[in-house]
């Protein structure tokens, strides 16, 4: 089970948790299961999410692989100049 | 996560040859925007809102198309509805609908013979308006009693309670706020505003457009990103992405602000209007200025903890931003990299999206982050002088290093923050003397970078040279920085590689030249296409040789036998291949394609030296030194190029730039004689150190550049002009009267 982090705007559609732990193999089912337990946060994780897994930022990457250990935390969307 | 056989030996990574595009530009044959023209091109001219805010109860353009050469106008009539979310966004933008929502929203267009007749049936055109109340600043239009400029406007995020002009809220942070401000020794709160500022770019928006009554056609436009404007343009006409090709022009400056679409669709719609006849529209710097995106303004509160010795013990920001009539306003980077400089256990972020009756923002160099940077690093520079310690030592105790849990969440990668602070202390501008009424100011900045979806072609020519086909247009010579990089890649001159900045049609989609990106993706997608071609290339050497390709190693631009046991062949070239390519199996050429995730942020330290003028409050910049890391520099010259343009646009923001509004609504300044930009007067001789941290997730360890420098030189600025004065102002810009009413006790 990977552990999802989430800033502190989303907690209070995830029944107030700082973590959750949610099956997946990739971040699109991580992003699936997280949604599948906290069916609140899926209008936050529509408007776009930046994904860290293990400190890395993988934008528009759901097929990025996940360990069983992984520490994922969710950012907002990013942008640039 | 680092990439194997990253190199550390270069013969054309690092060196600074002539930029190839240099030569078109300096004698004027590089074709921009408003150079593009086609036979039986028609001219577009816009009716902008002279309103902040204003119903449109009724629009006649009989008499504009009773003229003589004018030969359509649209209206937002001619535009599909039911769009929804972001698409709404910009099509609203692109042109009112039920209300005009600022000074210079576009209410028709007109396409004309001639630019002067469709100026003149612009006037033509007679528009009622019922004038309603408007709100332009950020605090204002939280009051309870503020117009509210879109019923429904806000999304989820926002907590009840809340005036509907505040649209998104963002909240983050972690640790125990409390305990951390009960171990500091001091804590300091103070309150920050920054004005909206415009990216400046010396090229207008200027685009033509073509298409066919059945919805079909094509656009040439001066843009950073046309895959980008593909999907808006067509999006805003309710047409498949896939109708237009767009091509880019040559780009005179975009910093962001061309990352998204003004005039573009109106250029369309008005030639499916003419039944296709080709239509040019060039923005004039009024228009620029008044209808496209400044950044963001901001008003902010900061508390922070520090104990006597140094050490951040926590820190609250809070930050309310305005972004013009539509949501997004970037005060999700602003709160995720407010305190990111800083290794800092308890620390709390609130952030509002708040709409005003002003141009939509758009993106501008780091978006988001140089607000957030000039409140906070101005805390920390009152920290220190309270409690007496060196700038440069304080952030060198808190910064944020490899393995630190960043602010907002994930542990930092490699990162040179320490030192771009080091090599900033050593240097000579730290320990240069001051005099009478001159001060110094430190800051230090952050920018996260980007990958973004990115596609590229290298392609073998029979001349051997290389072709090399990307897809993100080059605004500060990535064109030369991709040709070194395949120059390095292959073993082959710099000056056997020719670049393309390629149109929709002939790559895959490409995100925008923004996020700092282009010199690390589209360089690694260079790279990889490379290695797929030398891949091919050693497969030909092999065929003619007889041997296994497994047997082949490509070495200096030749291919070779791997080994004795391989076989005794002379090296082949890369020319020699190419010259027989035609018979041994056809053209060669390599492709990537990818969303790069291996990109990763650049630290940067910034010093300044100024004078203050104690009878006119006159800022003067005596010195200026960027430190920053690039990772790896591929091209020095243009690394420094990027570190002082980001400070030359910072110091103008710091000091003078700012969107003036009337009370009645309307911007005062919109143009560059009274908006204004730093010129080469203005500024010294800004000194540079490229540090070089590299990062792991690139072939040559590139970090992006683009964006870090403009976030230090607003703290750097009004850090060093209290020290000059010893006056503390919180409110950008530091103009002078602003500087003379603090010097005189009235500020």
């Amino acid at each position: 089970m990977a552990e999802v982090h989430l800033w502190s705007g989303l907690r209070s559609l995830a029944d107030g948790k700082e973590m959750v732990e949610v099956p997946g193999a990739t971040v699109g089912q991580v992003l699936d299961s997280l949604v599948a337990a906290h069916p609140g946060l899926e209008p936050a994780l529509q408007r776009g999410v930046s994904v860290a897994v293990d400190g890395q930022i993988v934008p528009n990457s759901r097929n990025h692989p996940v360990d069983p250990d992984s520490e994922i935390f969710l950012l907002q969307k990013l942008a640039g100049g | 996560m680092a990439l194997d056989g990253q190199k550390t030996a270069y013969k054309y990574i690092g060196t600074t040859p002539d930029r190839p595009d240099g030569l078109d530009k300096v004698t004027g044959r590089a074709r921009y925007g408003a150079d593009i023209s086609m036979p039986g091109m028609l001219h577009g001219a816009v009716l902008r809102s002279p309103h902040a805010h204003a119903r449109i109860v009724k629009i006649d353009a009989s008499k504009a198309l009773a003229l003589k050469g004018v030969k359509a106008v649209v209206t937002r009539a001619d535009f599909p509805d039911g769009l929804d979310g972001e698409d709404w966004n910009l099509q609203e933008n692109c042109m009112a609908g039920e209300k005009a929502l600022y000074d210079g929203h576009a209410v028709a267009a007109v396409a004309a013979t001639s630019p002067l007749i469709a100026r003149d049936a612009v006037k033509l055109i007679e528009v009622d308006y019922e004038v309603l109340p408007h709100v332009t600043d950020v605090d204002a239009a939280m009051k309870d009693d503020a117009p509210v400029i879109r019923e429904g406007a806000a999304d989820f995020s926002v907590p009840e309670g809340l005036h509907p002009n505040v649209v998104r809220y963002f909240d983050s942070g972690r640790g125990d706020l409390d305990k951390g401000f009960a171990e500091a020794d001091l804590i300091i709160e103070r309150s920050y505003t920054t004005e909206a500022a415009h990216q400046g770019y010396i090229e207008p928006h200027a685009c033509l457009g073509q298409m066919g009554e059945d919805g079909r056609g094509e656009l040439w436009v001066c843009t950073q990103g046309h895959w980008f404007v593909r999907r808006m343009s067509t999006a805003v006409l309710g047409i498949e992405t896939t109708n237009i090709r767009v091509t880019p022009s040559e780009i005179g400056g975009g910093f962001g602000g061309k990352t998204t679409v003004f005039i573009e669709p109106l250029s369309l719609a008005l030639s499916r209007k003419t039944g296709g006849k080709p239509v040019k529209m060039v923005m004039s710097r009024n228009e620029v200025l008044r209808a496209t995106g400044p950044t963001a303004s901001a008003s902010m509160d900061i508390k922070m903890g520090m104990t006597k010795d140094g050490k951040i013990t926590a820190a609250h920001g809070t930050f309310r931003m305005q972004g013009g009539a539509f949501p997004g306003a970037p005060v999700d980077v602003t709160t995720m990299l407010a305190f990111a400089n800083y290794d800092i256990e308890n620390v709390h972020h609130i952030g509002y999206d708040v709409i005003t009756n002003r141009p939509k923002q758009a993106a501008y160099r780091a978006p988001g982050a140089p607000m957030a940077a000039f409140a906070t690093e101005s805390t920390i520079d009152e920290l220190c002088r309270e409690l007496g310690l060196d700038p440069i030592d304080t952030r060198l105790k808190n910064a944020a290093r490899e393995g630190t849990r960043a602010t907002f969440g994930p542990k930092f990668g490699p990162i040179g923050l320490v030192e771009t602070l080091e090599a900033a202390k050593t240097h000579p501008n730290y320990s240069a003397p001051l005099g009478p009424n001159q001060g110094r100011g430190v800051a230090s900045g952050y920018w996260m970078n980007w990958g973004g979806e990115t596609s590229a072609s290298v392609a073998i020519s029979e001349d051997g040279t290389v072709t090399v086909s990307i897809g993100t247009p080059d605004i500060g010579g990535s064109r030369a920085s991709m040709a070194l990089m395949a120059a390095e890649a292959f073993g082959i001159p710099y000056e056997d590689v020719r670049v393309n900045i390629s149109d929709t049609g002939a790559l895959g989609v490409n995100e925008p030249t923004h996020g700092s990106r282009a010199t690390y993706a589209s360089g690694l997608a260079t790279i990889r296409s490379a290695e797929d071609c030398i891949g091919k290339l050693c497969k030909r050497a092999a065929d003619k040789w007889g041997i296994d390709p497994e047997a082949v190693i490509w070495e200096d631009g030749c291919a070779k036998p791997s080994g004795p046991n391989a076989g005794e062949f002379p090296p082949m070239s890369l020319a020699e291949i190419a010259g027989e390519m035609g018979s041994t199996g056809g053209p060669i050429s390599g492709h990537f394609e990818d969303s790069p995730a291996g990109f990763s942020g650049s630290f940067g330290t910034h010093v300044v030296d100024v004078e203050v003028d104690p009878e006119t409050g006159r800022t003067t910049i005596l010195r200026y030194l960027v430190v920053q890391d690039a990772g790896k520099a591929i091209h020095p010259a243009y690394v420094e190029g990027q570190f002082q343009g980001g400070a030359a646009q910072g110091i103008g923001w710091a000091l003078n730039e700012e969107y003036i509004y009337g009370e009645d609504g309307r911007l005062q300044n919109p143009v560059f004689l009274d908006y204004r930009v730093p010129v080469a007067s203005d500024l010294p001789m800004i000194d540079t150190v490229i540090v070089e941290v590299p990062n792991p997730g690139h072939p040559y360890g590139v970090r992006g550049v683009g964006e870090t420098g403009i976030t230090p030189p607003l703290p750097a600025v009004a850090n060093a002009v209290r020290e000059a004065t010893g006056k503390r102002i919180c409110n950008l810009p530091l103009r002078p009267s602003r500087v003379l009413a603090a010097i005189q006790g009235k500020g």
